[in-house]
């Protein structure tokens, strides 16, 4: 082994890659390289997740005591309005898709690049542009008025929400360009005989995501637009006082903002199969449902809002309907997960970091689905609603779909990204601690909501002190966990091993059909594709006695990863 | 069954004290054994898998596993029978929970930036309490002054937005006499979470002695009185008292300035001005308004005219 590794060294040194082919800060930030595109998103949203998560630990804290602790209400109602915009809008929704999407899906469909790589780097910027003008409001005058911006304390809060609700409209366009740009990606540039039942389930879960992006975005964008036009022209749309409906804005709210659930999960759930199928070398079981319910949900999941307004006053009818139409969205979703169970079955089961953080997600997501189940359901949905128990529910949705699933494929594809290994070790601890403290942060506020906490409050009542206690030490033990990663990606990055070209024994094109770090253009010569993306047995280049541009360098296992008997 | 029974006596959900609460509480149990079993089951499997199924040599590569299509129909079509069975269920708690008894016993129920105010069929107002008979139904018809309230009793398991403009309603049947804690569970500003009111059920007989007990004492302060007549005789749907322009003339510095009327003479609103114009609306027309005030208000009490006078003097 050691002479592999040795070996690894050396052409190391002398291959032409996509981060040492021009060096400079001009070469990043007018790269059109879609993988330095996903590193540059990367920063961003790591960044945005870092201030996102000191709020939470803020608003955590605040909560460890009833009463004023550590800042005033109103305070109060700024950081947990902002630790959710932030979340939500410059880290979930961008996170798998930008980043991962960005660096893994032409490789993984055998191109040289996505379809418009100008307008690629153009939605970074937008992004940023957004992102900025988000800032200018929050800086200026706060934000007290929840992510959901219900009207009418939105039009009526001197807080900066049209400079807020203007940066998210920007963000907008970043997200609509980079689903338009998947998407033509995936139908125009597949390599030779890569079929769509042969697309990786990752590229599937983009490619659905996309979707949504297109379709529900300019929802979001117009309803945000009428919004601070009400705010500022004073029109009489969504204000009561000016003849407006206030339940029209969460009509139109929700509309978009379910869909953009899917946005964050779908392409989580690409991850997800990507992950299982690697490491326990299997396709995955139903690979055809897998794909295609993908599609299906982000369909069915504009049908859907409103499920958010069982107590809004809207009528019984609508609220049986989209009781219903819930149900229906949640059955594939669930079978999802049975299907990820089975295609453990008779696997070859490696138990590295990425598997864990998805065997993470097969714990925490299922609780996500079952408490939706209850939230969905009319009568039960009416005492929880509004509750803690919806706030537990949401992050184990979308921490377990966008954090885990984000933080399990970094550390899958980091080695491609970055040409280093990390310390396994450290990068179990962490993952560990991590899937600890969620559950210890989370798990008692489904209990804090089913006995009637309320959610988006600066105080409560002193029954509820030992499981907020609770709750708030395991938003540190989480924060540890974290700290961790960064710690270990960081040190990876500059003592890192060297990693082979296919340190997993994954089947997919970015691990067989390119080097240690790809190419600027990822490939010499464009693959031809012969196989399903998880039909390990037929993929000789895998274990060294193939032809591909992966050089057929073997798995090589980190020595304290030796396979275990 | 014998589970749910065990269930039952956990200490995940708050007293119940509604007639309505059993129910959703059943509903919940269901719920969480059958999630409880279903979530054992997927992750015991995975972590049986992972233990059974590790990797053993490097280069290993397991058989394909042949699909079996009984089993991934089975595993669609169990789970979308028992989420219908959950859906249907709780259809039915949801349209028990919503459909008021005919003979409801109605109170009125004002949110406002950051408090509850209740107004009882004589008339009788609360601030941030609400008393109720145990065991008859009662009805609240809730509307908001400001931004979107809900008004949430978790002993009692019902919840209901509370909007501007607009009336929703909610009902319950207290079962036993005691305190409990009102929520705001709609975001709605500074003191959201400062929102809090009680429930007091008193025993049926008990509570029609509150309730006349609580009535308005005859020596409530003019102005206090007028600035109650406003809202309750909902002068203020045509009247503003901020300024802002509305079908009838504000009452914002109203008093003792000129007025113009409709024939082009000028009066100076004084007492006796505002007298006739509350109980013979069709008396002065003001300029540019038109003559669509409700002649009702001739049946207010010399008392209740003062009171309104009063409060009206005070709107500089
Ligand atoms: C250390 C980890 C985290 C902790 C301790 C934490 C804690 C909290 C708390 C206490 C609230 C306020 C609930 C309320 O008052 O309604 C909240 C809200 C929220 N969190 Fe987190 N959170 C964490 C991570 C995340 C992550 C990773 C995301 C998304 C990626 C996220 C998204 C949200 C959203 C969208 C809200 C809603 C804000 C609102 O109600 O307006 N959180 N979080
Ligand atoms: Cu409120």
């Amino acid at each position: 082994m050691a002479t592999q590794t040795i070996a690894a060294q050396k052409t190391a040194q002398s291959e032409i890659n996509y981060l040492n082919h021009a060096r400079g800060l001009k070469s990043w930030l007018l790269t059109l390289d879609h993988k330095r595109i996903g590193i540059l998103y990367l920063i961003s949203v790591v960044f945005f997740f870092i201030v996102g998560g000191i709020l939470a630990l803020l608003i955590r804290a605040e909560l460890f005591e009833p009463g004023q602790t550590l800042m005033t209400a109103d305070t109060y109602n700024h950081i947990f309005t902002l630790h959710g915009a932030i979340m939500i809008f410059l880290f979930l929704i961008p996170a798998v898709p930008a980043v991962l999407g960005n660096f893994a899906l032409p490789i993984m469909i055998g191109a040289k690049d996505v379809a418009f790589p100008r307008l690629n780097l153009a939605s970074w910027y937008i992004f940023w542009l957004g992102a900025l003008t988000m800032l200018v409001g929050i800086v200026t005058s706060g934000l007290d008025t929840g992510w959901t911006f219900y009207t009418p304390y939105s039009t009526m809060t001197s807080s900066g929400v049209t400079w807020v609700v203007l940066g998210i409209f920007i963000l907008g366009f970043s997200s609509i360009l980079t689903g338009l740009n998947f998407i033509v990606t995936v139908h125009k540039m597949r390599a030779p005989g890569l079929t769509w039942s042969r697309l990786p389930l990752f590229v599937w879960g983009l490619y659905a995501t996309s979707i949504v992006q297109i379709l529900a975005t300019p929802v979001l964008g117009i309803t945000l637009l009428l919004l601070a036009l009400e705010r500022i022209l004073k029109i009489g749309i969504f204000d009561p006082a000016l003849g407006g409906d206030p339940i029209l804005f969460q009509h139109f709210f929700w509309f978009y903002s379910h869909p953009a659930v899917y946005i964050m999960i779908l392409p989580a759930f690409g991850v997800i199969s990507e992950l299982i199928g690697t490491f326990s070398r299997k396709g995955i079981f139903g690979y055809k449902f897998v794909a295609l319910s993908s599609v299906a949900i982000a369909f069915l999941g504009f049908l859907v809002w409103g499920h958010h307004m069982f107590v809004s006053g809207q009528s019984a009818t609508a609220a049986t309907v989209f009781s219903l139409l819930t149900f229906l969205i949640g059955v594939p979703t669930g079978v999802k997960v049975l299907n990820w169970v089975a295609s453990l079955y008779r696997g070859s089961i490696w138990l590295r970091t990425p598997l864990l953080y998805a065997l993470a997600f097969l714990f925490v997501f299922p609780i996500g689905g079952f408490t939706g189940i209850a939230l969905g359901t009319l009568g039960l949905d009416v005492p929880l609603h509004d509750t803690y128990f919806v706030v537990a529910h949401f992050h184990y949705v979308m921490v377990s779909g966008g954090l885990l699933a984000f933080l399990g494929g970094l550390h899958y594809w980091w080695p491609k990204m970055f040409g280093r290994l990390y310390n396994e070790k450290l990068a179990q601890i962490a993952a560990l601690l991590i899937f600890v403290g969620f559950n210890v942060t989370f798990f008692p506020q489904f209990i804090l909501g089913t006995q009637g906490m309320p959610r988006r409050y600066f105080d409560y009542v002193p029954e509820f002190t030992t499981l907020h206690q609770l709750s708030t030490v395991g938003s540190w033990i989480l924060g540890l966990g974290l700290l961790l990663v960064a710690v270990c990606l960081l040190h990876s990055l500059f003592k890192g091993q060297l990693a082979p070209a296919n340190p997993w024994g994954a089947g997919t094109l970015e691990w067989t059909h390119t080097g240690r770090l790809p190419s600027p253009h990822n490939f010499e010569r464009t693959p031809v594709v012969t196989r399903g993306p998880y039909d390990y047995h037929l993929a000789e280049e895998i274990f060294g006695n193939g032809h591909g541009d992966g050089g057929g360098t073997p798995a090589v296992i980190p020595a304290q990863g030796q396979a275990q008997s | 069954m014998s589970g749910m029974i065990l269930l039952q006596n956990t200490a995940w959900l708050p007293e119940a004290a509604s007639s309505i609460a059993p129910e959703v509480d059943s509903l919940f149990h269901f719920w969480t054994l059958v999630s409880a079993i279903i979530f054992v089951g997927v992750v015991g499997a995975m972590t049986f898998f992972v233990v059974r199924y590790r990797r053993r040599r490097r280069d290993e590569v397991p058989e394909p596993v042949k699909e079996k299509k009984v089993v991934e129909l089975a595993w669609i079509v169990v789970p979308t029978i028992l989420v219908l069975i959950v859906f249907a269920w709780g259809f039915r708690v949801y349209i028990k929970m919503y459909t008021a008894p005919p003979d409801a016993y109605e109170i009125l129920v004002h949110g406002y930036q950051w408090y509850w105010e209740f107004e009882y069929p004589n008339g009788v107002k609360t601030t941030n309490e609400l008393h109720v008979p145990a065991g008859q139904p009662v009805k609240l018809r809730m509307t908001s002054a400001d931004v979107i309230h809900s008004f949430y009793v978790p002993a009692f398991r019902v919840k209901q937005d509370v909007l501007p403009d607009r009336y929703s309603s909610l009902w319950f049947e207290a079962t036993k006499p005691g305190e409990y804690t009102v929520f705001c569970t709609e975001y709605c500003g500074t003191q959201h979470s400062g929102m809090l009111a009680r429930v007091i059920v008193h025993p049926r007989e008990e509570f029609e002695q509150w309730l006349e007990s609580a009535g308005i004492p005859e020596d409530m302060p003019l102005a206090e009185l007028g600035a109650r007549l406003y809202r309750e005789k909902a002068c203020f749907s045509c009247h503003s008292i901020d300024g802002s322009p509305s079908v009838g003339p504000t009452f914002k510095g109203l008093y003792g300035h000129e007025v113009e009327l409709e024939d082009g003479s000028t009066v100076i609103a004084d007492e006796n001005y505002l007298r006739e114009s509350i109980l013979q609306p069709g008396a002065k027309i003001v300029k540019g308004y038109p003559n669509v005030m409700p002649a009702s208000y001739a049946s207010l009490s010399e008392r209740e005219v003062a009171a309104l006078i009063e409060f009206i003097k005070q709107q500089q």
